[in-house]
Order: C-alpha cells, then sequence, then structure tokens
C-alpha cells in the first residue's frame, strides 16, 4: 500500500505522458479510441491530484508528515538529482488543472476536437506541462515543463487554423520565445553565482553569498520575475494575451486560463523561498512593493479593457488579465492571511473564466455575426468523411430550453467575473479585502491597503457595467436571435464548472481552512526547505555520497 | 578571452533584439536564433570559461576541481538547444502558413505589398 503511495507525487505528470503518446500510436481516424484514452488519463488525473491534495493536507503522517511529499527522481538525493514537491500550493494548482482539463475534455467532444489533427494528444501534453511546473523543486525543470506546455499550447492555439488564429498565434509563440531566453539568462545567472538549481537549495544558499555575487543573485532573480510576470500576463507584459485567447479555440482558452495562474504560482513558490532566507526580502519583482504595483496596474488596465471589448471572448481574455491583477496587488500586500485569501480568489476566477469562455462561444451562436467571428467560418464549412461518426453534425443530446440555459449561465458568469453576491467570485474579493485589513490596527491603515479596496471595487464597478452591457447587446438588443442547438456534452461542463463555483462558495469555511494553511507555508517556507533538504536523504544515496567524498 | 566571449555574446543579442522588432516574419525568426545562440553561449559563460577542462571526475585519484568544467551548464545548453531549436521550427511553420494565408510577410499580416 505505501509503497505506490510513495509514488503517487510523479503521476500527475506520467499518466498525460504516456496517454498522450499512447493517442500517436492510434490513425486520426481511430477517434473512438483516442477519446477512451484520454477520459481515462483525465479521470486518473483527478483522482491523483485529489489523492494528493488530500495527502498534502497532511492526512497520511506516516510517509508526509508534513504534509509535504517529495518525490526523488531515481533516488537521487536533492540537491544533486531532480525533485518533485507536493504541499498545500502546488495540490490545489493541480486540482483546479485536472477540474478544468476534464469539463473542457468534454466540451471539445461535441465538435471541436474535430477540427484538426493530435488535439486530444496536444491536450494531453499542455495538461503534462501544468502539472509538472506546480511540481517540480528545480529551477531547470520549471524552464522544460513551462516549455511543454507552452509547446503544446502552441499547437494548441493553431488547432482550427484560420487567418486570425495564425497572426495571433505568430505574436503568441514570439513573445513566448522571448520570454523563454529571458528565462533562461535567468535561471543561469543564478546557476553561475550560487551553484544550484534547486530551488530549495537556493533558499539556503542565498543569504551565505559575497556582497558582489549577492548582487548578481538579485539581477537573476530579476530577469527571472520579468520572464513569470509574462507569463502571468502582467502589465506591461501582456499585451499578447487578449489576441491569443479570444482567437483561440473556446475548450482550449478554457484550459489557457490555467497558464496565466502557472505564472502566478511561479512567482508565489519563488518569492516565498527566497523571502525567507534574506533580510532585506524577496529580490526585486518578487517583492511586495514591486509585485503591488505592477498588481494594480494591470487590474486596472484589464478592466479597462473589459469595457473596451466588443467581442465577448475577448472580454472574458480581459477578464484574465484583471484576475491576475488582483492576485499579484493582493499578493504584493504580502502577509500570510492574504495569501490564502488570493488563493481562493485564484481558483474561483478560474472556474469561472474557464466556464465563461465554453459559453461565449455557446452565446456567440445565438448571433447572426456572419462569419467574421473568429472559428464560426471554419465550423460552416468544414468537410469531413462521410462515416456517421465523423459527419458535421454535433454528437450528443439537444437541451431543451437552450435560450434560458444560455441566460441564467451569463448571469452566473457574469456574477463571478465581477464579483458579485453570492457567488465565490464575490467571497474571494471580500476575503482579500478583510483580510488586508486585519493586520492592520484600526487608524493606521497604511494608504496601500486603501488603494487595493479601491482597485478592486472599482473594477467590480466597472466589470458589472461591462457585462451587463455585453449581455443587454447579446440577449435583448439584438435584432434575430438564433436558437442554437446545444448539446449536453456542451451545456454540462459548463453547469458542472458554475456548480463548483457555488460549491467553494458553499464551503467557503472548510476550502479556507485548507487554503490559510497553504498561506501560512507559504510565509514560513523553512518547513518545505527542510523537507526537500534533510528530512528525504535515502540511506543508501548519503552513504554512497560519504563515500565519493573520502 | 573572456572580453571576446562577452563581446560576442553582446553582439548576438543586440543583433537579435534588433531583428526581432522589425516588422518583416522573417527577419523576426532570424533574430531569435540569434538570440538564441546569445543565450546558449551565456549558459556555457555562466559555467565558467576553461580550456581543456573534462567535464568528468576522476574520483580514484585525488582530484582539484579547480582543473575540471563544470558538467552541468554543459547539460543545460544541451537540453536549452533541443527546445530553442524545436520551437523556432515550429515558429518557422506558424509563419510560412501565415505568409500563406495573408499573402505577405508582415508580422499583422498587413503588409504594403500584395
Amino acid at each position: 500500500m505505501n509503497s505506490w503511495i510513495q509514488h503517487l507525487p510523479v503521476l500527475p505528470v506520467v499518466i498525460p505522458l504516456i496517454a498522450g503518446a499512447a493517442m500517436l500510436l492510434f490513425v486520426e481516424a481511430q477517434r473512438r479510441e483516442r477519446t477512451i484514452i484520454a477520459f481515462v488519463a483525465t479521470l486518473a488525473n483527478l483522482v491523483v491530484a485529489g489523492m494528493l491534495a488530500y495527502a498534502a493536507g497532511g492526512s497520511i503522517p506516516d510517509i508526509w508528515p508534513e504534509g509535504i511529499a517529495v518525490y526523488l527522481l531515481g533516488g537521487w538525493q536533492a540537491p544533486f538529482g531532480i525533485v518533485l514537491v507536493v504541499d498545500r500550493l502546488s495540490a490545489v494548482m493541480l486540482m483546479l488543472t485536472s477540474v478544468l482539463a476534464l469539463t473542457s475534455l468534454i466540451y471539445a467532444q461535441a465538435r471541436w476536437k474535430k477540427m484538426g489533427p493530435h488535439f486530444q494528444s496536444l491536450f494531453q501534453f499542455l495538461i503534462m506541462g501544468v502539472n509538472g511546473a506546480c511540481l517540480t523543486g528545480d529551477l531547470f525543470n520549471l524552464f522544460v515543463f513551462v516549455e511543454v506546455l507552452l509547446a503544446a499550447s502552441y499547437g494548441l492555439l493553431l488547432h482550427g487554423l484560420g487567418q486570425p488564429r495564425v497572426k495571433a498565434g505568430l505574436h503568441y509563440i514570439a513573445i513566448n520565445l522571448a520570454g523563454s531566453f529571458v528565462f533562461l539568462i535567468g535561471v543561469s545567472l543564478i546557476y553561475g553565482v550560487t551553484g544550484t538549481l534547486n530551488m530549495a537549495d537556493l533558499a539556503a544558499r542565498a543569504p551565505q553569498l559575497a556582497h558582489g555575487d549577492h548582487v548578481l543573485f538579485e539581477t537573476g532573480a530579476a530577469i527571472l520575475g520579468v520572464a513569470f510576470l509574462l507569463k502571468a500576463g502582467a502589465w506591461p507584459l501582456n499585451f499578447w494575451l487578449p489576441g491569443a485567447y479570444s482567437a483561440v479555440a473556446p475548450p482550449v482558452a478554457a484550459v489557457f486560463s490555467i497558464l496565466t495562474k502557472v505564472g502566478i504560482y511561479a512567482l508565489l513558490r519563488l518569492g516565498s523561498l527566497l523571502s525567507a532566507s534574506s533580510e532585506s526580502g524577496a529580490p526585486a519583482p518578487f517583492n511586495d512593493g514591486w509585485l503591488f504595483g505592477i498588481g494594480l496596474i494591470t487590474l486596472i488596465l484589464g478592466t479597462a479593457g473589459m469595457l473596451t471589448a466588443i467581442q465577448l471572448q475577448r472580454l472574458v481574455a480581459y477578464s484574465v488579465i484583471a484576475s491576475a491583477g488582483t492576485l499579484l496587488a493582493a499578493l504584493g500586500l504580502g502577509g500570510a492571511a492574504v495569501k490564502g485569501a488570493a488563493l481562493f480568489y485564484l481558483a474561483s476566477s478560474v472556474l469561472a473564466t474557464g466556464a465563461f469562455f465554453m459559453l461565449s462561444e455557446m452565446i456567440v451562436r445565438t448571433q447572426q455575426f456572419g462569419d467574421n467571428v473568429p472559428g464560426r467560418a471554419e465550423l460552416t464549412g468544414l468537410e469531413d468523411s462521410p462515416h456517421p461518426d465523423f459527419s458535421d453534425e454535433v454528437v450528443g443530446i439537444v437541451i431543451p430550453a437552450a435560450m434560458a440555459f444560455l441566460g441564467m449561465s451569463f448571469l452566473g458568469c457574469a456574477l463571478l467575473v465581477a464579483g458579485l453576491p453570492p457567488l465565490s467570485g464575490f467571497i474571494g474579493k471580500l476575503l482579500i479585502l478583510s483580510a488586508t485589513l486585519d493586520g492592520a490596527s484600526p487608524g493606521s491603515v497604511p494608504v496601500s491597503v486603501w488603494m487595493l479596496w479601491a482597485a478592486v471595487l472599482g473594477s467590480s464597478l466597472v466589470g458589472i457595467v461591462a457585462l451587463s452591457r455585453m449581455g443587454l447587446r447579446l440577449f435583448w438588443s439584438s435584432e434575430e436571435i438564433v436558437t442554437p442547438r446545444l448539446h449536453l456534452t456542451e451545456a454540462a461542463p459548463v453547469a458542472a464548472l458554475l456548480a463548483l463555483s457555488v460549491a467553494l462558495a458553499a464551503g467557503t469555511g472548510p476550502v479556507m481552512d485548507y487554503l490559510s494553511l497553504a498561506g501560512e507555508s507559504l510565509s514560513s517556507p523553512q518547513t518545505y526547505i527542510d523537507a526537500v533538504l534533510i528530512n528525504n536523504a535515502p540511506s543508501a544515496a548519503s552513504s554512497g555520497l560519504e563515500r565519493a567524498g573520502e | 578571452m573572456e572580453a571576446i566571449y562577452a563581446l560576442a555574446i553582446g553582439v548576438l543579442t543586440g543583433s537579435g533584439v534588433w531583428l526581432l522588432l522589425r516588422p518583416r516574419t522573417f527577419q523576426v525568426i532570424v533574430g531569435l536564433s540569434l538570440l538564441s545562440y546569445a543565450v546558449n553561449l551565456f549558459i556555457f559563460g555562466m559555467g565558467r570559461l576553461l580550456i581543456g577542462g573534462a567535464p568528468i571526475i576522476e574520483t580514484l585519484s585525488k582530484a582539484d576541481p579547480a582543473l575540471y568544467d563544470d558538467p552541468v551548464p554543459q547539460a543545460l545548453v544541451l537540453t536549452a538547444i533541443v527546445i530553442g531549436f524545436a520551437t523556432t521550427a515550429l515558429f518557422l511553420v506558424v509563419l510560412l502558413a501565415s505568409r500563406g494565408l495573408t499573402g505577405n510577410d508582415h508580422v499583422d499580416g498587413n503588409g504594403p505589398e500584395a
């Protein structure tokens, strides 16, 4: 029993890898086999993520006493070998990824997977990259997994082709390639100064650096932070985001909504480790002052973008930027309580934008825009084989009362994104705002807290204006609304994500218990460092090292 | 050697960034390639420059670390080359698709010539 539980942390990487590779063995026509593999892998992923989240809560004390699961790949001891680490933060990211993956995979079954080859394989590799990036314990593997997810995302972005996608893809690939090079420069500079790539080891060694080396180290960390901020969609590095996210196929856009959060995860993880080790706090981009300012500007500009968007999917893309801004600003204020609340907001906003991206494509079908909507032209002109399985017809059962479903779901998504009661978006923002006040004594609240309050509340107000205007235009003032043929496989994922948001709101107590402990562990990373460096040294490996040292 | 090495990285980076900011797709991809060469050289440089050093340490006799080259940057460069090369190749495909769809090689697809 214990022996296979010990191997749990590697499964989120191995399962999608094997599934994605296995699909390549079937030819394009064998869609049923591929679909079965995809669903088995995604469900297995969800189960593993659930078990890891359970274990990270400290529920399996005999294997992982502190709730931090360290997996030594190949049995090599931590600073020399590669480690995968699962703590509460990683577990939350894994859960979100697998939930989002399952729902958008179901959504893609109706029609999107038929739009081009190898959709399902690329989808699995994307999940593998996200999971790996959230699990890895060293910087270079973080780079490798980020490249894996980016390479898969390039393919998925172009899925379905068409000129708008190719144009957006061109920009997206160019900026991410440049970002990867920045990432590499930062990593190698840090390696050159400290001689280690393991994040825990880095945190332990950084304070021991001589002054000149420390300056170089901080420079390397700052360069690395720029790469993370680029991935996170922070101003002024986010101009690629609305174009890419509004051109991409909706089920892919839904999974993409976790990608910016991977950048935020990396900032959080490295920032927490680095800030513990030095008296002056974390280096610049991970530093509280910087994150707060960048986050605030990102939030304001993202909200302004929501107001200017004409196309629904573009509006949702801007709301991704706004949520990234809220998160960065909240994390920039620091404090364990704020971090826990920000994680709740992160979970809520990922679910909300995931549902909204899928919903936006269904809503667009009610409009008679003609063919200028991305994806629309290809859908109508799709030629496929005469086999009944591959016909242009959507699979599944047509759901009745399609318009009622669309309207209600739009309302739900709008409430979530704008942060109005009673859904989890409101609770996330409320938790962040109240957590910022908790630390300060009444009468001496810092100006930055009031700035955050003003920005978050203002963005909610502007978000409502933008969304209600969009809703009015789409549902009430259109000349002719076509009642679309919605199918259960398309409606169910959106409904499931919305139900999950309701559950998140209803279960705020237990969820926050978990997340606030995650926030606390981020503020005191010594447990993480000890778990990686000391506790998991297997006796055989360490004695071998001693022999080599003699 | 350090000065020439640093100069080479600087020239490659400078030219790469300049080309990256050009409006033509081919120039962008050449710029990205130059940038990737610069980054790979930079990673090597971070492992300290040493002529004739072997990356494998002989543990039987007394080994002086000063004589040996650091193998980790070499492993990193290998990975970075593979990944950079693959993604650049993919970018080239997208570039060709864009050229085919729009009929010009402007990065926004709306260049002056048809």
